[in-house]
């Protein structure tokens, strides 16, 4: 069948931003190249249209020859949306049904992956400090965003936010007053620096890079939904080597193990709120012996 | 032929989506994709409920589901809805767009890419003008148009803030909705 105009127009758009992608990975060793593509093309259409350029080809030239356009078209392509105690049933799941394990190690490592600008770093963190946990507790906070990395280790918000992030603070069943937790400056609030004596903010690319640590815990929130399968399997089994045996993994609401390769290693701690456990034995594929 | 519908509502939607829903008949030959502006903490009510009174399935989209005709697919509550176009369900939780999210003009003009001309795209009843300029780019690319008549509608401001921007191809109250889509339903089958 003959195509018509409104197919060709889309399929040199697909091919200018499979190009773009090509060129950000090649220049900079940013891979997006699988991530979902409807999230791409409409971050990189939202990018031409306020660069008020005609062609995504344009913005290729850009990205090779103008290196402050990396950071804007960075900025564009990862999603930094975040709040303090986002989906507080998760954050009451985890005090409830994770914590008494962890309180069972002398010293446990915990890995934020894909971390953004902090906010739901802080909010374990004051989980810890509650149950009296955030002394033994190795906190890792990684991104490759090294804009919201520098955010989140300042710890410092916009005091508009402080009411929603109260509330969570409240439905994820937390004991303190959330004030206690932060000083108000202006439009801003600074986080309590404390919080922060056991964390780690360090550049990781789930993308691109390896297992860096054996952790007890891993929590990987709203990260996952933009990557395409085969990334995701890339990342849960990256997942999969960095966890101890009995350590839980942590997905956001939408995100699920199940289709997973590595789910036969897991099993279900809470379904609602995506929380898996590690078996303590598992089990590796043996090719001629199945 | 008619690949794929997409729906927005948002204030009065459950009551239209109630009216015109139930009356898709069994083995529907389009899938549908719809987003309802929701409260971020709502549970599953609303899916459940309307796939108790209508003949398709209807129920809340999952992360990498491949769509399947015969099937009412609602965005979940916080979660923008993306179709790829390998026909399949992604998610964002990027911000909102016209203060909501799920936002309808980001699954029209995501769809709208994945579907071009054989995509149908729905605005029903509305407080705010979310929805207007993805309908806009599914008639760019060829797509058919559809307003739910302003004068039927709970609210009227999402129908008319369409009808300002863009010319749809077609007004039609909610009843006349449900007749055009078994129509079409009927033709597919014809020519399938």
């Amino acid at each position: 069948m003959k195509k018509d105009n409104s197919e060709i127009l889309n399929d040199n758009l697909n091919i200018e931003i499979e190009l773009l992608l090509e060129a950000l990975y090649r220049k900079h060793g940013y891979d997006f190249r699988n991530y979902g593509k409807a999230h791409i093309k409409r971050r990189v259409l939202h990018r031409l249209a306020a660069s008020g350029l005609n062609y995504v080809s344009d913005l290729q030239h850009k990205l090779i020859y103008d290196d402050n356009f990396l950071k804007l078209l960075l900025d564009d392509l990862s999603i930094t949306v975040t709040e303090m105690f986002r989906d507080p049933d998760f954050y009451k799941a985890v005090r409830q049904e994770v914590f008494p394990i962890l309180k069972t190690y002398p010293f446990f490592k915990i890995w934020h992956a894909g971390c953004a600008t902090g906010q739901e770093v802080y909010s374990m963190a004051i989980m810890l400090q509650e149950e009296g946990l955030l002394d033994r507790a190795q906190i890792y906070a990684t991104d490759f965003n090294n804009i919201a990395l520098k955010k989140a280790r300042d710890g410092i918000y916009p005091v508009d936010k402080i009411k929603e992030y109260t509330q969570n603070f409240q439905r994820a069943g937390g004991k303190s007053s959330f004030s206690d937790y932060y000083t108000a400056r202006y439009d801003s609030v600074i986080l309590d620096q404390s919080l922060k004596k056991n964390i780690v903010f360090a550049d990781h690319n789930l993308v691109t890079d390896s297992v860096f640590a054996e952790v007890n815990m891993i929590v990987c929130r709203n990260v996952l939904i933009y990557f395409n399968k085969n990334l995701q399997e890339r990342v849960f089994s990256l997942f999969e080597q960095s966890l101890i045996p009995g350590g839980y993994l942590c997905l956001g609401s939408k995100e699920n193990l199940r289709f997973s390769n590595i789910f036969r290693n897991f099993e279900v701690e809470n379904d609602k709120e995506k929380i898996y456990k590690k078996q303590y034995h598992t089990r590796t594929i043996k090719k001629n012996n199945v | 032929m008619f690949e794929a519908v997409v729906i927005g509502a948002s204030a009065g939607g459950l009551n239209a989506f109630k009216t015109f829903l139930p009356k898709l008949e069994k083995n529907f030959s389009l899938p549908l994709m719809l987003v309802q502006h929701i409260s971020p903490q709502s549970d599953n009510y609303m899916t459940t409920h309307l796939d108790k009174l209508c003949k398709i399935k209807v129920k809340e989209a999952e992360e990498k589901e491949t769509i399947k005709k015969g099937t009412a697919y609602f965005s979940p509550p916080n979660f923008h809805m993306l179709i790829e176009e390998d026909k399949s369900i992604s998610f964002s939780v990027e911000n909102k767009v016209n203060y909501a999210r799920p936002s309808i003009d980001v699954l029209f003009e995501t769809a709208s890419y994945a579907y071009k001309n054989k995509l149908i795209g729905i605005i029903l009843t509305g407080a705010n003008n979310d929805g207007a300029a993805g309908l806009k780019k599914i008639q760019e690319l060829g797509g058919f148009t559809i307003v739910q008549d302003p004068e039927e509608a709970e609210v009227d401001t999402m129908p008319l803030s369409a009808i300002k921007i863009m010319k749809p191809d077609k007004i039609l109250k909610l009843k006349e909705i449900a007749d055009f889509l078994n129509k079409i339903h009927k033709n597919n089958k014809r020519i399938a």
